[in-house]
């Protein structure tokens, strides 16, 4: 080993404590940046397989109800590759053991040979064989929350009778990588299944011999998909089509795009914020050893070391921390990667789901670490290398100080000559502390970012499912209800309020801009389901004119006054033009909202209902169930009690994973930065603190001169912590603004408290082990060194 | 142009003609030297004598190509310094100097035997390190650490350092200059022996009138100009100098 790389070694060990801070803090980046990359493309990848190999759908649409003899011009339309019609309809399921109904999705597969399109893979158990009568396949999640195995008997309600269907397979769909029924934001596992059914059982059980209702388009290559919807809808429309639609809009692809989007995200948020943070230690670290080791520097030159030769020796300092924490980020990152791998396998159901290790991200890890090792110390190792030998030798001439801005303007008395020399160390190296201020911000930052999701999930929850959704149970009807049904419904003992909604699919247009949503017709005052506005006030639902959500107006670049044209797909399809009359708050889905008499009236209709929102009688419920269930009408049934608390049960958990990762990644940078501040400032100024410690001051006295610093340093580091993670929030929700969800902007008091307590306690901790260090000075050889 | 001179039967290694030095401080120009010309021969022990500020560590920095003169030109042998870039000076350093320094600037993180190493791996035709560190004394703490040494020993290590790559010339700023009188001695005795053995030009900068004794030739500085250059008729050894 040559001479100047063992020195290399021994200096990286005498600053083993401030290079590990460091290691850290490039490994939190690359961890975050190494899990993210590794988990997206193996989510890509799996996804991408199971859409090919199971032949996933690029465009769909359903309609009423379309003969099979629609069928060839459907597959002679240009662009279409291959093309499946089927039956779909969503029942109700009365599953032992468990009192509220849960929502089957029937979907007919062949009654011979495969699908063409969207096939399932069949996990456990067998496919239904061939025109086998009352054999379905079940999803995997829906049976893994009922404990569903094959052979087991299920009971739906279809079309108002009971019938029994027994269980022959367990599978999975790419059609339903994540299941979340319509109308719903959330995956409910128990209450919502798909299953998978003989065409010809469901045929005769909605009386659809030689019609279909769902039809499921693959395109051929270098095809417009717009050219193809537009097709589909003409031909369909005689036959009740709301609409066709890409893989855009379909929901099972749309969460698996929003989590591929996440991931991103976070591969470049935390790379930005942790190497940053790094370069930064770096820079303070590496200029402090080149401002220690100016005669160690001068004296290689005057030997003949090149300047080439000596700034190479600096470098390979930097890179040895920098490739560290590249190599220990990477570890953690694979390791953080297969857990997030674990916790996906709940979500997204594929045939599997390995964790594949990217390596071009890893390499470009270590060369985004190394460029940022390389920018943080550039300006010190290039003042190491054009240091001319001759002034080298020279000591540095000590630093000048002086009275600074602050005690002008603080009388002398209020400050003590310890804190005077705090406040003058402070201002002679304005930069570098702005900096370390910076550093220690970014620390407060990062663990308000990670504490705002949970506040922002919470705020969601709360928002739309308690102060503005109050209702307990929605129900939803096959065919538009009329009084008669309503009225039986609403009046169902243990039902104590009650409201009708209509509901009617639509396709919305705003000048160039247009969306398929579903418009909803709400009595002018409703109690259960209220809309309200960002400030939490409710909005009445006016007599004219339609009410957007706040991401629908986004979308569609439409607010208050505009007037937007509507196109009903359903009954009559009128085309409407309607002014915009409110802009209400919303974080889930693209809604649009008006007045139920208005509705009726533009589609030509009587008072009907498509569903209706209950508030229950929690000791009457089981028999409200019971009694919906046995109603033909019913065509679904959501809880929102159950739904929200499967969802906080896998969410939170998951959550709360991430949280505690980074909770210790904002720990790291907190001590990283705190004890790096303190150790150099200790080494800098060992001199002063051991000469003051000789003339009788105590310990505590000279620590204060060197804490004074770090407390100001982290007090004043905590708001501006507290406004850089909100701008962080900021940036992030603007990142993972989908037309799923739309994330608050709302950090509650508790995360900004948890943030600085975090840094609170890492400056107490950096601060005791430097203030043993002071203890331990052995002041007469520090005295005898030559500064 | 060949700038070697022959004086007594002595080829010149530095000739050095009217430089001059002016430092930029602050708002203060500082003339650290004023046209200083000299000549320093093969063999020699020459000692630079001036107090303080006099620009003799000036002199010899720019002797052993640390620095370069304002104004005037200087040769090593056939080769002129002044006109030399930085990369060259770099290996004119590497092939031809040996340093001394007034505080050692050993590397605090390498052993004695490392330190001489460290330079010994970049030179062309080194002597071993352990012979180094035995021409000064200090093979038997070889493998101690800077901090492990006394000031004198750390001082003999810097010297082993400087003669390990045998050069031509060896520069010392000041050498005994943080030491007490016994260990001055001990380290000027090592610098003199190196001079006799292995007829190193050697060129030691002291405020120390009684070093001067040990000299062929003592350059008086003063205020950047040479006040007079005395030859020694005899030598005085190290052990023999009392101060």
């Amino acid at each position: 080993m040559r001479k100047l790389d063992r020195k290399l070694l021994r200096d990286l060990y005498q600053l083993r404590g401030q290079a590990a801070a460091i290691v850290l803090v490039i490994a939190a980046g690359v961890a975050t940046f190494v899990m993210s990359m590794c988990a997206y493309h193996s989510l890509t990848a799996t996804k991408d397989a199971f859409y090919r190999d199971y032949r996933f759908a690029d465009v769909f649409t359903s309609t009423h109800r379309a003969p099979d003899a629609l069928l060839p011009r459907l597959r002679d339309i240009e662009g279409v590759a291959a093309i499946e019609t089927r039956l779909v309809y969503d029942v109700l399921l009365d599953v032992v053991g468990m009192s509220e109904p849960a929502t089957a999705r029937l979907i007919s597969v062949p009654d011979r040979g495969q699908s063409e399109l969207n096939q399932v893979y069949i996990r456990r158990g067998r496919m239904i064989e061939p025109l086998h009568t009352g054999e379905v396949v079940v999803s995997e999640v829906f049976a893994a929350a009922h404990g569903f195995v094959p052979g087991d008997q299920v009971r739906a309600i279809i079309n108002g009778k009971t019938q029994s269907m027994k269980i022959v397979g367990i599978a999975l769909s790419p059609e339903y990588v994540i299941q979340v029924q319509p109308g719903s934001v959330l995956p409910d596992d128990k209450r919502f299944g798909i299953f998978w059914i003989g065409r010809r059982d469901l045929e005769a059980a909605f009386d659809m011999t030689g019609a279909f209702n769902s039809v499921t388009v693959r395109l051929a290559l270098g095809h417009e998909t717009v050219r193809v919807i537009d097709e589909l809808d003409r031909l369909l429309k005689p036959y009740g089509s709301v609409g066709a639609y890409d893989r855009d809009e379909q929901l099972s692809h749309r969460y698996l795009s929003d989590e591929l989007s996440q991931l991103r995200g976070m591969a470049v948020m935390a790379p930005a914020i942790f190497l940053g943070v790094a370069a930064f230690l770096l820079n303070i670290a590496v200029s402090r050893i080149i401002t220690q080791q100016r005669e160690q520097i001068a004296a290689l030159k005057a030997f003949g070391y090149s300047d080439f030769e000596v700034g190479a020796h600096y470098l390979n300092l930097v890179f040895v921390i920098s490739v560290g924490g590249s190599i220990a980020g990477s570890l953690i990152g694979f390791w953080m990667g297969a857990n997030m791998m674990g916790m996906y396998e709940e979500f997204y159901k594929f045939p599997a789901l390995t964790f594949l290790i990217h390596w071009p991200a890893v390499a470009a890890a270590f060369l985004m670490t190394s460029a940022a090792a390389v920018v943080g110390t550039f300006l010190s190792v290039r003042s190491a290398v054009t240091l001319p030998p001759a002034e080298a030798i020279r000591p540095e001439a000590p630093p000048s100080y002086r009275a600074s801005w602050f005690e002008r303007v603080v009388p002398k008395r209020f400050l003590a000559p310890e804190m005077r020399m705090v406040v003058r160390n402070l201002t002679r190296r304005p930069v570098r502390a702005a900096l370390s201020v910076v550093g220690i911000a970014m620390a407060v930052a990062v663990m308000v970012l990670g504490n705002f999701s949970l506040d922002a999930m919470n705020y969601m929850m709360e928002f739309q499912f308690r102060l503005a959704q109050r209702q307990d149970l929605t129900v939803t009807f096959v065919e538009p209800a009329t009084e008669s049904v309503m009225y039986e419904v609403q009046n169902l003992d243990g039902v104590l309020e009650s409201e009708t909604m209509r509901s009617v699919a639509t396709r919305i247009r705003f000048q160039n801009r247009s969306r398929r949503i579903g418009i909803m017709g709400l009595l002018p005052d409703p109690q259960l389901y209220r809309l309200l506005d960002a400030d939490e006030r409710e909005v009445r639902v006016p007599e004219f004119g339609i009410m957007l959500n706040s991401k629908l107006s986004e979308v569609l670049g439409a607010s208050i006054g505009d007037e937007v044209i509507v196109e009903v797909l359903e009954g009559k399809r009128p085309t409407l033009t309607m002014e915009v009359s409110a802009i209400v708050e919303e974080y889930a889905g693209i809604n649009a909202y008006m007045n139920k008499r208005l509705l009726h009236e533009v589609l030509l209709e009587s008072n009907v209902a498509s569903g209706a929102f209950l508030k229950v009688d929690p000791n009457r419920i089981d028999a409200v169930f019971a009694e919906l269930e046995e109603r033909p009408g019913v065509g679904s049934v959501t809880i929102k009690d159950a739904m929200m608390q499967s969802f906080e049960q896998t969410v939170a958990e998951n959550i709360l994973v991430m949280r505690s990762f980074i909770v210790m990644f904002a720990a790291v940078i907190a001590i990283g930065v705190v004890y790096n501040t303190a150790k150099i400032s200790l080494s800098e100024r060992q001199r002063d603190l051991a000469t003051m410690r000789v003339m009788g001051f105590t310990n505590r006295e000279v620590s204060t001169v060197l804490l004074g610093e770090i407390i100001i340093f982290t007090v004043l580091a905590i708001p501006l912590g507290c406004v850089i993670g909100y701008g962080l929030a900021a940036v992030m929700t603007a990142g993972l603004d989908t037309d799923n969800y739309r994330i608050p902007l709302v950090i509650s008091r508790n995360t900004l408290l948890l943030a600085s307590s975090v840094v609170v306690v890492a400056t107490i901790l950096s601060a005791l082990l430097v203030q043993r260090r002071v203890k331990r000075l052995d002041l007469i050889s520090v005295l005898k060194t030559r500064d | 142009m060949n700038a070697s001179k022959v004086q007594a039967g002595k080829t010149s290694v530095f000739h050095a003609v009217d430089i001059a030095k002016i430092y930029q401080m602050g708002e203060v120009e500082v003339h650290a030297l004023r046209g200083v010309s000299l000549d320093l021969y093969e063999g020699e022990f020459v000692v630079l004598l001036g107090a303080s500020g006099s620009g003799k560590s000036t002199l010899l920095n720019i002797l052993g190509g640390l620095d370069s003169p304002t104004s005037g030109t200087v040769h090593y042998r056939d080769h002129e310094l002044t006109a030399s870039d930085a990369s060259q000076l770099t290996q004119y350093r590497r092939d031809n100097v040996g340093f001394v320094f007034q505080f050692y600037n050993l590397i605090p993180s390498l052993t004695a035997r490392e330190n001489v190493e460290l330079i010994t791996e970049i030179a062309t035709s080194p002597m071993d390190a352990m012979d180094a560190l035995d021409l000064v004394g200090l093979k038997p703490r070889a493998d101690h650490f800077p901090a492990q040494l006394s000031g004198g020993e750390q001082q003999r290590v810097a010297i082993a350092r400087a003669i390990a790559k045998n050069p031509n010339v060896l520069l010392c700023d000041e050498p005994t200059g943080a030491l007490d009188v016994q260990t001055g001695i001990v380290v000027l005795q090592a610098i003199g022996q190196i001079n006799r053995q292995l007829g190193t030009t050697t060129a030691v900068i002291t405020h120390n009138a009684e070093i001067a004794k040990m000299a062929d030739r003592v350059i008086l500085l003063s205020d950047g100009h040479i006040a007079g250059i005395e030859t020694n008729s005899t030598k005085f050894a190290a052990q023999d100098l009392r101060w």
